[in-house]
């Protein structure tokens, strides 16, 4: 099957800095769920912003960066604008900073629609609310007028949720889109995108810090150690991990009934980023 | 968070209270520890004895402090400031007269400073550490350091006598003196009013120039503010959002980023325009605008301290009014202090 | 990591006062506005300090022979309307601006500080007392509440620098109190407390000895608005008498002739604004080189 989105050898430098944040990331993605796993600073979050170009300042290079069949290195802003929040489009970490607080929920998705859509207020009032429903928001006209911070942050997520997949996009990013949450919705949650994508044979991109979870929700997972993949398994075959870093990643979870002693302290070695001196 | 509106309201309300009486104070104790006595001022240099301690005793010098002050209060309480000695006239009728020519040239003000610093304010942080931010940084620097007084007389020198561009001093030509009937006191209206378009034409003329330069110099202020509410919220993850929805950035900016900014510029505009009453004074002076800049220093120059009190109380229940007004309309556009 | 001690040694062996100054002042010499600013401040003290020196003329002898002259090699800046030199007046003039920079910090300083630090440390009743008090000064724009000091004290220069130290203290003030309240709870104070160490030593010993960086930046900062009062109160004729070289005051006698002798108003003026450049630029670069967020707080 064609990739939805097929990366290689993607390499992602700040502006200022001697130092890539992200270097030879390869991979493809097609209608599944792929995830990228990495500690707080292994670059997995500036893959997704490198893919969405919302990187402004920093030099981005690859041998391929195709979405479907824009070549995604070279076309223009003006159409990036086209393709971005209606072809692809991301949801963030954390519901409380990234709505915006003045406005009311229900227009803040209304806007997401109307950007691609050309549609009348009453029609984009009307699209809203039943992506509202879709997010399992028992009552959609309440909360549809309720400001950012007078929603949960379990509901304030489905409202992201429902503003990214408003214009049925091909490839979503979820950016860790549950570790702002509190542990009793994050489950909730992470069923109703899952339900969302799978129903609408979206591709996912999930980035998250969370092994377990990933495991749970991907069919794919992605290691990322400094910058570098180390490691693509399948999500099944993670225990079977070969390379030292995500072994290590695997056993510093902690297990119900496992044994009580220390967990193990995560190895990291220069040696696993490759070129390194 | 509704119930927390009520207390909120009456702090407040406490908070004004006390500045008042503050204010009070001040203005007392600023009038009693001047060195020119009241008495003489009055009366002159050679009236007599008897003169001297009558005017004494109707002024209530001769009773203890506190009692000076309930007498004071009183009087400003019910709009009884005194007579200026300058002018004959009750103090609050010649305040009343003057200060439309100073809000008329402020307002002109504020909206220059406004129209110029809120966009460049934004430009600077769009454009953070490139060219355009250093530029802007420069010139708002420039409109803060210099001496407004000296500016006018500058930009007289080259835009009156020079190039004849606009028009000299005053509020309008010598020649239209009189000419319009005073309804509102304020020129642009009065003359609009009397459909007199040449008086109109001729106040134009000559409220530009001094209304640009103090609009030069309360932008800088304004820039600077906007700039750095500009900056802190484009580091916010809602203008990714918007970038993420497919907005351009210019929509971003605007739509999303600069709507969460106009409340504290509300705040930050109304402070402007009070300290515009301070370029007032000067600029006032060196460009012979009737208004409350010119009475006031004319004032303090011959040592009329009740017409100068109350010209400083004024201009602090001018502060105070327009804080409480950025207050509640800070209340009333920002939904999360609803 | 390893470098940490290394660091932390070679501070050692300075006055840490001292590495963080020079730090900012070399940090401040790379960018070309903020070193203009030193520049040109240092320009000011060398010309108060070598006035005599560098004034070619007796600022204050009159020559009736020649007034009003216009700029020339005799006269670089022209002379004025009693024939005296003005490239000589406004070197003398430093002196006066130094002058009321200098008076103005000192007084300032210490009461903000006190103000701020007491507010701070007592928190509760004391502070709400004290910082109504601060408010109700900053109600009025400082102008006009100098210019109501004045009126009251009379017109001279040393009263202009009270009326100004008296309206310029309490963005010090607040500063000072926003300081002090970050560090109130910090636990070397409370081991401070937990010794015995009375309030007052507290305050002097552990408390000001933080904020001092932070005010005098917001000092530094202030000159700029303090410089343009002080003209402002000059050219109004409430500061500096004559024949006193207040910069000001000699706009204020030279509008009289500014249409035929431009020279009179141009040069002073410049002066003025050349010296509330120089701070303000400064200010903005020792922003730059500490944490805005909190300089900006006031």
């Amino acid at each position: 099957m064609e990739p939805i989105l097929s990366v290689k050898n993607l390499g992602v430098r700040y502006g200022g800095s001697a130092e890539w944040a992200v270097r030879g990331v390869s991979f493809d993605l097609g209608r599944e769920r792929l995830g990228i796993v990495g500690e707080s600073g292994s670059g997995k979050s500036t893959v997704g912003r490198a893919i969405l170009r919302l990187l402004p300042g920093a030099e981005v290079t690859a041998d391929r960066m195709r979405f479907e069949e824009l070549d995604l290195l070279d076309i223009p802003e003006r159409r990036m604008l086209k393709v971005r929040g209606a072809r692809m489009s991301m949801i963030l970490q954390d519901p409380k900073f990234s709505l915006n607080p003045i406005e009311r929920c229900g227009d803040q998705i209304a806007e997401a629609y109307r950007t691609h859509v050309r549609a009348t207020k009453r029609k984009a009032r009307a699209k809203t609310l039943e992506m509202l429903e879709a997010v399992q928001i028992r009552e959609p006209e309440r909360v549809y007028d309720l400001y950012p911070h007078e929603v949960s942050g379990g509901m304030g997520q489905r409202v992201m949720i429902a503003m990214m997949l408003m214009t049925d996009p091909d490839l979503v990013i979820a950016d860790e889109p549950t570790s702002a949450l509190d542990v009793t919705v994050r489950l909730e949650v992470l069923r109703i995108l899952d339900g969302l994508v799978r129903e609408r044979g979206i591709g996912l991109v999930m980035i998250s810090h969370d092994l377990n979870l990933v495991r749970n929700f991907c069919d794919r997972v992605l290691i990322m150690y400094a910058g570098q993949v180390v490691e693509v398994l399948d999500a099944r075959d993670l225990d079977q991990a070969t390379h030292p870093y995500t072994q290590g990643l695997i056993a510093a979870q902690p297990r119900i009934g496992g044994d009580r002693g220390p967990l193990p302290v995560l190895q990291r070695r220069d040696s696993w980023v490759e070129g390194a001196a | 968070m509704r119930r927390r509106v009520i207390p909120d309201i009456a702090g407040q309300a406490g908070a004004i209270l006390v500045t008042l009486a503050g204010l009070l104070i001040l203005t007392f104790v600023i009038g009693r520890i001047m060195p020119t006595d009241p008495v003489r001022a009055i009366v002159g240099e050679d009236a007599t004895r008897e003169v001297y301690e009558n005017v004494y005793r109707q002024l209530g010098l001769d009773r203890p402090v506190w009692q000076q002050f309930f007498f004071y209060v009183r009087d400003v309480l019910t709009f009884d400031f005194g007579t200026s000695i300058r002018t004959g006239q009750p103090v609050l009728q010649d305040i009343a007269r003057v200060l439309p020519a100073t809000v008329e040239l402020a307002t002109f003000a504020i909206v220059i400073g406004a129209g110029l610093g809120i966009p460049l304010g934004v430009a600077a942080a769009v454009n953070k550490d490139r060219w355009p931010d250093h530029v802007i940084r420069i010139a708002s620097l420039m409109g803060h350091s210099m001496p407004i007084f000296w500016t006018g007389m500058i930009a007289l020198l080259i835009f009156y006598a020079g190039l004849g561009w606009v028009g000299g001093s005053g509020r309008m030509s010598q020649f239209y003196i009189g000419l319009v009937p005073e309804r509102t006191n304020f020129l642009l209206i009065d003359s609009a009013l009397a459909g007199q378009w040449d008086v109109f034409r001729s106040a134009v003329n000559h409220i530009i120039l001094p209304a640009s330069l103090l609009g030069y110099s309360s932008s800088a202020y304004i820039t600077r503010m906007t700039r750095s509410f500009m900056l802190d919220q484009l580091n916010q993850e809602y203008v990714t959002t918007a970038r993420v929805k497919g907005l351009s950035r210019n929509k971003t900016i605007w739509r999303h980023a600069f709507g969460n900014i106009k409340v504290q510029l509300v705040t930050i505009v109304a402070l402007a325009y009070g300290s515009l009453l301070e370029g007032a004074v000067l600029i006032e002076t060196v460009f012979a605008w009737p208004g409350f800049g010119q009475y006031l220093t004319s004032n303090l120059l011959i040592g009329d301290m009740n017409a100068v009190m109350t010209c400083v109380l004024v201009v602090g229940l001018i502060f105070i009014g327009l804080n409480l007004i950025s207050d509640i309309l800070y209340r009333v556009f920002d939904p999360r202090t609803r | 990591m390893v470098t940490l001690p290394l660091g932390t040694a070679r501070r050692r062996s300075l006055p840490h006062g001292l590495v963080s100054l020079g730090r900012i002042a070399a940090f401040l010499f790379r960018a070309p506005p903020s070193a203009f600013g030193l520049v040109v401040l240092a320009l000011l003290i060398l010309m108060a300090a070598f006035a005599p020196l560098l004034a070619t003329h007796d600022p204050y002898v009159q020559d009736l022979q020649s007034t009003l002259q216009p700029p020339s090699g005799a006269h670089f800046f022209g002379t004025d309307e009693l024939g005296r030199d003005i490239y000589s007046r406004i070197v003398h003039g430093s002196r006066i601006t130094l002058t009321i920079i200098f008076v103005v910090s000192i007084v300032v300083g210490p009461i903000g500080l006190f103000i701020g630090t007491v507010a701070g440390y007592y928190g509760g009743r004391v502070d709400t007392v004290l910082m109504r008090l601060t408010d109700i000064f900053l109600s009025f724009p400082s102008l006009i509440l100098s210019l109501a000091f004045v009126a009251a004290l009379g017109p001279s220069l040393n009263n202009a620098i009270i009326a100004i130290s008296l309206t310029a203290w309490p963005p010090i003030a607040r500063l000072a109190r926003a300081e002090t309240m970050t560090f109130r709870s910090a636990d070397y104070i409370a081991a401070a407390r937990l010794q015995g160490a009375s309030s007052a030593r507290i305050i002097w010993k552990s408390i000001v000895p933080m904020c001092l960086p932070s005010v005098l930046i917001r000092l530094t900062l202030n000159m700029a608005t303090v410089i343009l009062t002080a003209a402002g109160l000059g050219f109004l004729g409430l500061g500096a008498q004559p024949p006193l070289p207040e910069w000001g005051a000699m706009i204020a006698t030279g509008r009289r002739y500014m249409i035929d002798s431009w020279w009179l108003v141009t040069f002073p003026g410049v002066a003025i604004l050349l010296v509330s450049l120089a701070f303000n630029l400064l200010g903005d670069g020792l922003r730059d080189a500490l944490d805005p967020k909190q300089i900006n707080k006031r």
